[in-house]
């Protein structure tokens, strides 16, 4: 293989992971923008996901869109879930206590998981070529797999429509109001807890269409993929400025052209400390992120 | 009604305190009683008012007296600790900040809070959420009713900020607007919920004698356009006394006087909350 198409190769592998953080941490710094809350139960939401596509596909031989419709579905439904139950009677309370549930209900998924399902992996890779055995583009000697399209495109797709719906609709206009204003945009008739609720479910529904594409990568589901995916893309978010939605995107796409980048060079087992690493000087040298908004404390 | 019978001292005067051309309507606002405290100490204490539907009323008294909590009250941001409040002759009893914003009270800040990151129009919109027809489906799939509607209250919000001459900053970000005009936003955003009430914090603070004239000719413009009452709380006499039909005097958390402006402006139990006793002058003034 060529330098060339070495160095393409790896930027379509940086664009198909980078894509997928880019949806999970969306869903990161969404909730963070509207409660503060960093939910750590977010990486487990694509596990259930995952398991959800794994049951419909493999136990219930549903048809792959069917199937693909309720793994993001039951993604929606648990992020809603999760933050009537967990988050909401703790609205008023410490930020820390927010943030310790927020790791307890992501232990509890992962162990509720394993309990249930056992520890080991369930292998979909026959269930998922339905998905991903579509044809593939050849160019100069380099190959775009149609998974990496499908991911690429897909991603694409959903940033631009969870953009407009932020920016163009009132339910967006209403979450930006809230994140900026709680109590101002109550007296304005705007309902927090649908408006907390609403982020919820588009935060979760896109990381149901992270462990789709996650799957089409990598098609197995166990209990824990959900926490070093969500730990990544926690640094994404960071990265991009937590809070900030197109800072979400840069910073996913920017965590897996990194990683690439590291394979690249033959270093892949240093990949997962060079993402920290990013993690660790973000947070000594801009700890507001590449977008973030610099908080100025209320008097 | 037994419950307040003691303490809702002048229920029966509210025949004369309301304009005339309001007399025939349930008034928009009535609070009985209304009592709020904090650890034990009342901030407010047996406040009894009624606001006409059309009527442009001050509540004004020293620093600290209780006027913003009573703001807070009427909105439901405190819960009442006794008394009640009735709107459009409508018990709020319960009712949650939402609830009675849609039941018709909208209201300004004293510090402005305006949604700062987000352009002008958008902050008339977020008020006009309520109002604003569409569902999440219709809008993701862009169907012709989303645009409709997204057209519809567009149009609405560039109207509203006509009433300032706002409309040509409409896509500018709030926080960049001189203070004035965020104080105007707040005041659009507040009217694009269709309240039956406004209540304006301050309304005047820190604007110049000339927009403080501007400021009035724009509430009485408010109140001739939409027909609704306006409750406002101000420190700027010229203000007060040229627009309010009535006038409640707050001091200490307890209404000390009500009247016209002219009634406010000779009561001396006013002048002496604002300006302090005449030496040897007699209590005689006390709860009244």
């Amino acid at each position: 293989m060529s330098l060339f198409s070495t160095i393409v190769s790896q930027l379509v592998n940086g664009l198909q992971s980078g894509s997928i953080y880019a949806l999970v941490a969306l869903g990161y710094s969404m909730v963070y923008g509207i409660i503060l809350l960093l939910n750590f139960a977010h990486g487990d939401i694509i596990m259930v996901g995952a398991y959800a596509a794994w049951m419909c596909m493999v136990n219930f031989h549903l048809h792959p869109v069917v199937s693909i419709l309720i793994a993001i579905l039951t993604s929606t439904l648990l992020g809603v879930v999760i933050e009537k139950v967990a988050y909401t009677p703790l609205r008023s309370a410490p930020r820390l206590s927010l943030l310790i549930t927020a790791i307890g209900v992501s232990f509890l998924l992962e162990n509720g998981f394993q309990l249930i399902f056992g520890a080991g992996a369930k292998d979909m890779s026959s269930a998922m070529t339905a998905v991903t055995g579509g044809p593939s583009i050849s160019f100069g000697g380099t190959t775009l797999s149609f998974p990496a399209m499908l991911t690429i495109i897909v991603s694409i797709l959903s940033m631009a429509v969870l953009t407009f719906l932020v920016q163009k609709t009132k339910l967006g206009k209403a979450m930006r109001a809230v994140s900026e204003d709680m109590g101002a945009a109550q007296l304005m008739g705007i309902s927090v807890n649908a408006t907390v609720s609403f982020t919820f479910a588009v935060g979760s529904a896109l990381a149901g269409i992270g462990a789709i594409l996650y799957l089409c990568a990598y098609p197995q589901a166990n209990p824990t993929m959900g926490s070093m995916l969500g730990l990544k893309a926690f640094v994404a978010a960071v990265l991009g400025g937590i809070g900030s939605i197109p800072g979400a995107m840069i910073g996913g796409f920017v965590i897996g052209m990194a990683e690439a980048l590291v394979s690249a060079v033959g270093l892949s087992v240093w990949k997962d400390g060079v993402v920290f690493a990013i993690l660790i000087v973000v947070l000594l040298v801009k700890p507001t992120g590449i977008l973030g908004r610099n908080i100025t404390e209320k008097v | 009604m037994s419950d307040y019978e003691l303490t809702y001292n002048d229920y029966d005067s509210r025949e004369k305190i309301l304009p005339e051309r309001d007399k025939a309507y349930t008034p928009v606002m009535e609070a009985i009683g209304l009592s709020i405290e904090f650890g034990g100490l009342p901030a407010v204490d047996d406040f009894n008012l009624t606001v006409g539907r059309t009527e442009i009323c001050g509540l004004i008294g020293p620093n600290g007296a209780g006027k913003t909590t009573v703001f807070n009250l009427l909105t439901k941001v405190y819960q009442p600790t006794r008394g009640k409040i009735l709107i459009d002759g409508r018990d709020t009893k319960g009712m949650s900040t939402i609830q009675v914003n849609r039941a018709g009270v909208a209201r300004t800040f004293q510090n402005i809070r305006l949604f700062k990151n987000l352009s002008v129009i958008d902050n008339v919109l977020i008020g006009m959420h309520n109002h604003t027809h569409y569902n999440m489906l219709t809008s993701t799939l862009r169907l012709p009713k989303y645009w409709k509607a997204e057209k519809a209250a567009r149009e609405k919000a560039l109207e509203l900020l006509s009433i300032f001459g706002m409309q040509d900053q409409a896509d500018a970000e709030a926080g960049s607007l001189p203070y004035g005009a965020q104080r105007r936003l707040e005041i659009v955003r507040a009217l694009a919920t269709g309240p039956k009430l406004l209540l304006l914090d301050e309304p005047a603070a820190g604007m110049n004698p000339s927009e403080t004239t501007e400021l009035m000719e724009n509430i009485h413009k408010i109140r001739d356009t939409f027909q609704i009452a306006i409750m406002l709380i101000e420190h700027d006499m010229s203000l007060v006394m040229g627009i309010c039909e009535g006038i409640a005097v707050l001091n200490y958390g307890k209404i000390i006087a009500k009247g016209t402006p002219e009634e406010i402006r000779r009561n001396p139990v006013v002048i002496e909350a604002y300006l302090g006793k005449k030496r040897g002058e007699k209590q005689d003034a006390e709860g009244q």
